[in-house]
């Protein structure tokens, strides 16, 4: 038994895990609040790393073009809700599902159009601020940094601060939130804004693994889909564990097979057995790990 | 009995346009084998309409079954030598037990999870197809070519117009039966499960056998429409058979109009030509045109094409009636 071996599959499953989390409080934040997933997450967050490329490569330093990057993107989020999904607040789910679809296929369009659909490398800032050891690369340790940065960062927010309080509120109870003087609609648009500024990050931390192109984040987008549902997708924490969970478990499996000595999966089909997995678990916990789970009044 | 009386005579009218269609003069090959694609989208997405449509399961991944009919028909022309029309009822059986079986584990999953779960299903089925164990069956990655069938008889038909016409038999038959299907008991049993799956019950309904056998009959409808697009398509592979095209039928469907049989008729229209036009459009970024026609048809016609119509025949009416 390699033990090295295992431990490093480990830690880049906890980097890949962190990026799953964080994309899937992308989706718990829209999801909470309108009981939508929006499938247009992952190429808003693919169109915001196209943004930061942009940027760096006007020659604006790493750190200002991703704070930057990060600002745009939440005007962005911001702005679709108010100008595009307001529209639909009272349509049937699957007109809003078709509206999502629309915007994925419209920024992955745009994306291709303004850069070329030619692979650009993105840079990692962490190269240079931590050493490479044996266990684990600068990237993924930085990787796992800046998200739990985030992840707490934003616990906080809505944990003790007025706006997020009343953020929780209009998700929660819109009626009485409304009655107390919340304004429900501008709440809504600023949780979209919110979810675009998590997904640009998750976007940036994804890019300097696989190059960047306008197909980057489609997989992803699965992957934080399915943490979600997997941690119970009322729950913004579980989302997040359900992230981390779903990173070690898809290494998990080149691991055995590995142990085993025989590759039927490999690579390629890592992905279809991680899910295959996390639907299993959904048959036997059908709101997920930690999800509340829902009593239907008749 | 006055009402489906007129239904029919509609159905009736539309078919004898249908069936007049290819032999207009200036009507190319090619344009013929679009209006084939249209019949073979309709025919999916009236199987993808009666799971999502009437009996309110979600599904991401009809496209699954979509490849799954066109793989039985190419390995059976193949490697076999069949004829054309013996695959498809042979399509048929293997998606309606393949969607059956399906069913069955997704009885536990609903809305969103049932989105992951058929998600999953669309993107594990080309990876299987590319195997290396049933290479020999699939032809891998390269997929395998179908020679298209000659028309039968002697008749003085091009390929092309034969294929039509084949496609329009098996689409009217599948048609009529949906239609038969939905209209008696069963059909309100599928619509109560949708509204109130918990009042279905307590009727009396056995909701777990329904809604299986409902993802099963979607599955055979969508693989029927595979084998025949395949056909005429003449040629199969894993990548044709991305996430893309699920996403497309459930596009269609919701376009057409749910819950309703002539909106698999508008929602395939819409699939086949829509980037077509698109790409007219702007050559540059066809698909965010395509993405804006989805959005902007979504607000104007938030119930599909078919919904829509109804909606103004409504208005009309009223207006009539008022004066």
């Amino acid at each position: 038994m390699n033990w090295e071996f295992v431990l490093h599959q480990a830690t880049s499953g906890l980097a890949n895990g962190a990026i799953y989390a964080s994309v899937a409080l992308a989706l718990v934040m829209i999801y909470t609040a309108t009981e939508h997933i929006n499938f247009a997450q992952g190429e808003m967050a693919m169109f915001s790393c196209y943004i930061a490329w942009q940027l760096i490569d006007w020659g604006l330093p790493y750190w200002v073009a991703f704070f930057c990057t990060i600002a745009i993107s939440f005007a962005g989020g911001v702005a679709i809700e108010r100008v595009i999904l307001k529209r639909f607040h009272n349509a049937p789910v699957l007109a809003v599902i078709i509206v999502f679809i629309g915007l994925l296929v419209i920024f992955n369009s745009i994306a291709g159009w303004i850069w070329s659909t030619v692979l650009k490398q993105f840079p990692s800032p962490f190269v240079d601020i931590f050493p490479t050891t044996k266990l684990v690369g600068p990237h993924q340790l930085g990787v796992v940094l800046t998200i739990l940065i985030i992840l707490t960062g934003l616990y906080l927010f809505f944990r003790f601060t007025p706006l997020g309080l009343a953020m929780r509120a209009a998700a929660q109870n819109p009626v009485s939130a409304r009655l107390v003087g919340v304004r429900v609609n501008w709440m809504l648009a600023l949780g979209w804004g919110l979810a675009a500024a998590v997904g640009a990050v998750a976007g940036m931390m994804v890019a300097p693994i696989v190059f960047l192109d306008p197909n980057l984040m489609a997989g992803i987008l699965l992957y934080g889909f399915a943490s979600a549902l997997l941690g119970g997708i009322s729950n913004p924490g579980g989302a997040v564990l359900g992230g981390f969970i779903l990173g070690l478990l898809e290494n998990g499996i080149i691991v055995v097979e590995n142990l085993v000595g025989v590759t039927v999966f490999g690579n390629e089909l890592k992905l279809t057995v991680a899910l295959i997995v996390v639907i299993a678990v959904l048959i036997f916990k059908p709101s997920g790990l930690f999800g509340k789970v829902r009593v239907k009044r008749v | 009995m006055a009402g489906i009386d007129k239904n029919l005579r509609w159905a009736g009218i539309v078919l004898l346009l249908a069936i007049l269609l290819p032999f207009i003069p200036g009507v190319s090959d090619y344009r013929i084998f679009q209006l084939t694609l249209v019949l073979v989208y309709a025919i999916a997405l009236l199987g993808l309409n009666v799971l999502t449509g009437y009996n309110g399961q979600f599904s991401l991944g009809h496209g699954a079954f979509y490849a799954v009919g066109a793989y039985v028909a190419a390995i059976m022309m193949d490697k076999w030598g069949m004829p054309y029309y013996a695959t498809v009822p042979a399509a048929a059986v293997v998606c309606l037990v393949v969607g059956f079986l399906f069913g069955l584990p997704a009885l536990r999953l609903e809305g969103h999870y049932l989105a992951l779960a058929t998600f999953a299903l669309a993107l594990a089925v080309p990876q299987m197809l590319k195997h290396k164990s049933i290479e020999y069956w699939t032809g891998g990655v390269q997929g395998i070519v179908i020679i298209k069938p000659d028309p039968p008889f002697g008749l003085p038909l091009s390929q092309d117009q034969w294929l039509y016409l084949f496609t329009l038999f098996v689409l009217a038959i599948l048609f009529l039966c949906a239609w038969n299907l939905l209209r008696g008991r069963t059909g309100r049993a599928l619509v109560a499960i949708r509204d109130h799956h918990m009042a279905a019950d307590t009727m009396g309904i056995n909701t777990a056998l329904y809604k299986s056998l409902t993802f099963g009959v979607s599955a055979m409808y969508t693989g029927v429409a595979g084998a025949l697009g395949a056909i005429a398509i003449q040629f199969v592979a894993p990548d044709s058979f991305t996430i893309l095209l699920s996403i497309s039928l459930l596009v269609g469907v919701v376009i057409g109009g749910l819950a309703s049989i002539p909106g698999a008729i508008f929602g395939a229209l819409f699939i086949v030509y829509t980037p077509n036009i698109a790409s007219d459009i702007s050559k540059a970024a066809p698909w965010a045109i395509y993405g804006i026609f989805l959005i902007v048809f979504m607000y104007l016609m938030p119930t599909g094409i078919w919904g829509g119509l109804r909606k103004l025949a409504a208005m009309i009416r009223a207006r009539r009636n008022a004066s």
